[in-house]
């Protein structure tokens, strides 16, 4: 076996173990690459059946708009149900990352949001699509991740995960988040879209779009929520986005590629890493594991 | 994040066949504290170029700031995570790295060295080909470096790699490295059952023998690290082995489709091969093996399939798949090796969950054989096992499960033991062999019943369960119950606390395994009772809800009648009947609940008195209308 076809087989146990023992599962669907990898490998894992959980989009309001149409078009085409939650505190507040900031707003309309979702829909387990090659405190953590009826992580007190065997145990109101992808690198899942065919959203290849440029970052000006510099024109350049998120957080890059060997091409010979291009990380050196104590993803 | 090859940027095409072309190996690195193993993996990272710009600037920002290399980089830092990991300098819980080669792709398990973090050692041990164990030139063979060895050899690793490391420390002596591999193979032949131990001198922090030969080591002819991890040949036990599959889910997606998926634990399976079902051991053949991706002929360990049977057989999760040449063993009784992982200690005598690949089963453990002490390898005389201790000890299971040992298949050898209350994974176990003691002692069928029997005495048999603090009243209540339902023409007996301590249980003391002990035997003696036809009134602290919960799963429906005696600790110290309370405080008796031992309240007692509102009288009476209706 390759190691693309262990890790193929390792994710489909993973999610059958979910199925056959949670009582609601959901899986989260951020619509990115990793979004789109885990869905396959769910219509692989239940084949010839169809995917036998919803999968829910937190919706923030300021992604892409191609995200959206490409989340839309996908659930269809697939006949899985599709659940999006947008946080309505959030958004009678009127919640603007342009305004408000990229920390403020990743914690109400993302983590809350997803707080309440689960909440609302009383799901008890939830796949993420999450690496542990992504960040420092992600490499830590297990792939079944236990959390408090409030969402809590406590890293320093994660249950022992012996071989593939997977405690799924919980009280009422506690659940767990599940990573079926944690063992793959962003080589492997580049390679495994290219190697399946699976469709992502065309934001990941190049194209001449119109971007401003904001504290050394290029921002695709994506709606007329953008707010611009007197006399300020966005400029078209050929760029493309190595991650997707909120589109005033996610900083393009200028590129050619807009073949699957060229973007990996371009991401191997690349010298900064993929999540350079979101904010949220910045903020503090432990803000990930802080935000994910808290609830996120 | 790749290894940087020429390729890539001449010919990306060729460069992502020959990656996919590449094999897995995951390797564990372990040792004691400050043996420098996230040094060496943070070296390994950067040797093999896997470390992106922005990655590497953070890394020498850091290494100013909070590093412990002086000017240098501190590798360590890398891998440390978790804010607490990197404000204490410690590494707390396993780590995965990536990284990967022309050859391989790899998988690395950093773990803690600390001995209180050994089951998040174990956690990165359990899934790995091979361990790297590191030795620190200066200190030698360590009590840590031991006990991970051990456990590395426990959980079925063949392979170990042992790299004395901070040779720059000692001149890169080839004395004192000798010294330290004679030393460990001194001790591996006694304690380990491995395949190969292969030396390496090494310096994590400059790169010594890791990718690339030193030259200050001239007397060391061997490989270096990644030469060892590129050539060494792991051993699949898993392909060479009989077909298992446990099956996970059956996937039913309309009335003509009936399959069972799994991941194949070991061997391999043909379209028409003769198959056994376990437990209970129906044959069937093979009819389909169905992917995603096309019917194959042939699946072998390591894949996740679908299969679908020739015969219409009732199979469900937990069920296992197994050749008919060569099916598994079934047993409800067996010997073990555990792997204690909690804080609170393991308790003989208590109930705990089994799960066993897809198997789960109530789980009681036996008595300790011994527990093992990994510095001496002496088997020493236990009652129990504390956090990270090791020992040998016989499991009885509520149902029988198929199994192989662990030493011929892991994946149906290996279980762990999760706590029924808080749920947590609180050991790790390894099947040894099943032992036959039960198999011989069948149940004795007998014409008179606890039907008829019952029906003689007109009632309906029950345990009525008392429990409370010392002083709450609950015999008082007891010795009214019984007197009236007497008088309503009832057969029943009382089975006091302290009168069984004075008899049956005069060899418990009042530890919580002691405890344990205690209630077991009461709940077996209620339920003799109960088999003759009686309403057994008992009265018993009974402090922990798994313990009245397993007297509760001896009994049927109905026939458990636990009545909570809820008295507040400062009235019961108040009261202080006997005396005791004052002597707790004193602390002339240790274990006392309420006072140093706890007491675990019932969620769901049947009944719950509030002594401070009714009497004891009126308690009676509500318990008799209960039992009566």
């Amino acid at each position: 076996m390759s190691h693309l076809d262990a890790l193929e087989a390792e994710a489909i146990h993973i999610m059958r173990e979910v199925v056959a023992e949670a009582e609601n599962p959901v899986m989260l669907y951020s619509i990115g690459k990793d979004s789109s990898v885990m869905l396959h490998l769910a219509r692989k894992a239940f084949h010839p059946g169809k995917i036998p959980f919803p999968i829910m989009h937190i919706d923030t309001m300021w992604k892409f708009s191609e995200m959206i149409d490409f989340r839309d078009k996908t659930a269809k085409d697939l006949g899985v149900e599709l659940i999006v939650h947008i946080n309505p505190e959030g958004k009678e507040m009127g919640m603007n990352p342009f305004i408000h900031g990229s920390s403020k707003h990743t914690d109400v309309m993302k983590t809350d949001g997803l707080k309440q979702a689960l909440d609302k829909y009383q799901f008890d387990v939830a796949f993420g699509g999450a690496r542990r090659d992504e960040e420092k405190s992600r490499a830590k953590e297990r792939i079944f991740s236990f959390r408090t009826s409030t969402h809590r992580w406590d890293p320093k007190n994660q249950r022992p995960e012996l071989w593939n065997l997977y405690n799924s145990r919980k009280n009422k109101g506690e659940s767990i988040r599940v990573f079926p992808l944690s063992n793959w690198t962003e080589l492997d899942i580049w390679q495994y879209i290219h190697l399946e065919k699976i469709p992502i959203v065309p934001l990941y290849f190049s194209k001449e779009r119109p971007v401003v440029e904001r504290d050394g970052t290029l921002i695709l000006v994506d709606d007329d929520r953008i707010p611009l510099e007197k006399g300020e024109q966005p400029k078209l350049k050929s760029v493309r986005f190595r991650t997707l998120g909120c589109y005033p957080l996610t900083g393009a890059v200028e590129s050619e590629a807009n073949t699957l060997p060229e973007i990996i091409q371009e991401m191997l010979l690349t010298t900064t890493s993929e999540r350079q291009g979101r904010t949220i990380d910045h903020d503090s050196n432990a803000s990930m594991e802080k935000k994910k104590q808290e609830g996120y993803f | 994040m790749a290894h940087v090859s020429e390729l890539i940027s001449t010919d990306i095409n060729s460069y992502l066949r020959s990656h996919e072309e590449k094999s897995l190996l995951r390797f564990i690195t372990c040792g004691s504290v400050d043996d420098g193993k996230s040094t060496l993996i943070g070296r390994m990272l950067y040797e093999s170029q896997m470390l992106f710009d922005d990655q590497l600037s953070a890394l020498k920002s850091d290494s100013k700031k909070i590093g412990t290399q002086g000017n240098e980089i501190d590798f360590a830092l890398l891998v440390d995570g978790l804010a607490a990991e990197r404000e204490q300098g410690i590494t707390i819980d396993v780590a995965y790295r990536f990284f990967s080669t022309d050859r391989r792709k790899y998988i690395v398990a950093d773990t803690p060295g600390h001995e209180e973090y050994t089951r998040n050692m174990a956690t990165g041990a359990s899934t790995a080909d091979v361990a790297i164990i590191l030795i620190d030139a200066e200190q030698g063979v360590l009590t840590q470096t031991r006990r991970h060895s051990f456990i590395v050899s426990m959980v079925g690793v063949k392979k170990v790699l042992l790299a004395v490391n901070k040779l720059d420390l000692v001149n890169y002596s080839q004395e004192v490295y000798n010294q330290i591999v004679s030393d460990y193979t001194h001790f591996a032949n006694d304690a380990l059952d491995v395949e190969s131990i292969t030396a390496v001198p090494i310096s994590a922090l400059f790169g010594d023998n890791v990718v690339e030969k030193s030259e200050k080591t001239p007397w060391y002819s061997g490989e270096t690290i990644m030469q060892y991890l590129e050539n060494v040949e792991v051993r699949n036990q898993k392909e060479t082995s009989s077909f298992r599959m446990p099956i996970q889910w059956v996937n039913r997606p309309n009335s003509t489709f009936r399959g069972f998926t799994g991941l194949i634990a070991s061997g391999e399976t043909k379209v028409g091969d003769k198959i056994r079902l376990h437990p209970g051991g129906r044959e069937s053949t093979i009819g389909s093996i169905v992917t995603w991706d096309g019917e194959l002929e042939k699946a072998v360990a390591g894949q996740s399939v679908t299969i679908t049977l020739n015969d219409d057989i009732d199979v469900s999760r937990g069920d296992i798949i197994a050749a008919s040449t060569d099916p598994c063993s079934e047993s409800d009784q067996f010997q073990t090796r555990i792997l204690w992982m909690s804080d609170a200690a393991m308790i003989p005598g208590r109930q705990y969950i089994l799960k066993s690949n897809t198997q789960t089963a109530l789980l009681t453990l036996g008595r300790l054989k011994h527990r093992i002490d990994v510095n001496t390898l002496d088997h020493l005389p236990a009652k129990t096992l504390e956090l990270n201790e090791i020992g040998v000890c016989n499991i009885s299971l509520d149902k029988r499960i198929a199994f192989d040992s662990y030493e011929n298949n892991q994946t149906m050898g290996g279980f762990i033991v999760i706590d029924r209350l808080s749920n947590n994974t609180v050991g790790m176990g390894l099947i040894d062999f099943a032992l036959h003691r039960s198999e011989n002692i069948h149940w004795q069928k007998m014409d008179v019943s606890k039907e008829s029997r019952s029906k003689q005495k007109s009632q309906i048999p029950k345990i009525i369960w008392f429990t409370g603090l010392s002083g709450s009243g609950k015999s008082s209540i007891a010795n009214i119950l019984e007197k009236k339902l007497q008088a309503l023409g009832k057969h029943t007996i009382t089975l006091d606390g302290d009168n069984i301590r004075h008899g049956l249980n005069r060899d418990l003391g009042f530890t919580s395994a002691d405890r344990v002990e205690n209630i077991r035997r009461v709940g077996e003696v209620a339920k003799l009772m109960v088999d003759s036809g009686l309403i057994c009134i008992t009265s018993f602290i009974s402090p922990f809800e798994s313990e009245r919960k397993m007297v509760r799963s001896l009994m049927s429906e109905n026939e458990f009648v636990e009545i909570f005696v809820d008295t507040p600790l400062s009235i019961c110290e108040e009261r202080d009947v006997k005396g005791l309370y004052a002597k707790a405080r004193s602390g002339q008796i240790p274990n006392f609940t309420g006072i140093s031992s706890p007491y675990e309240e019932p969620k769901n007692p049947e009944i719950r008195i509030d002594t401070t509102k009714i009497t004891a009288e009126e308690a009676a009476n509500k318990i008799i209308h209960f039992i009566t209706n």
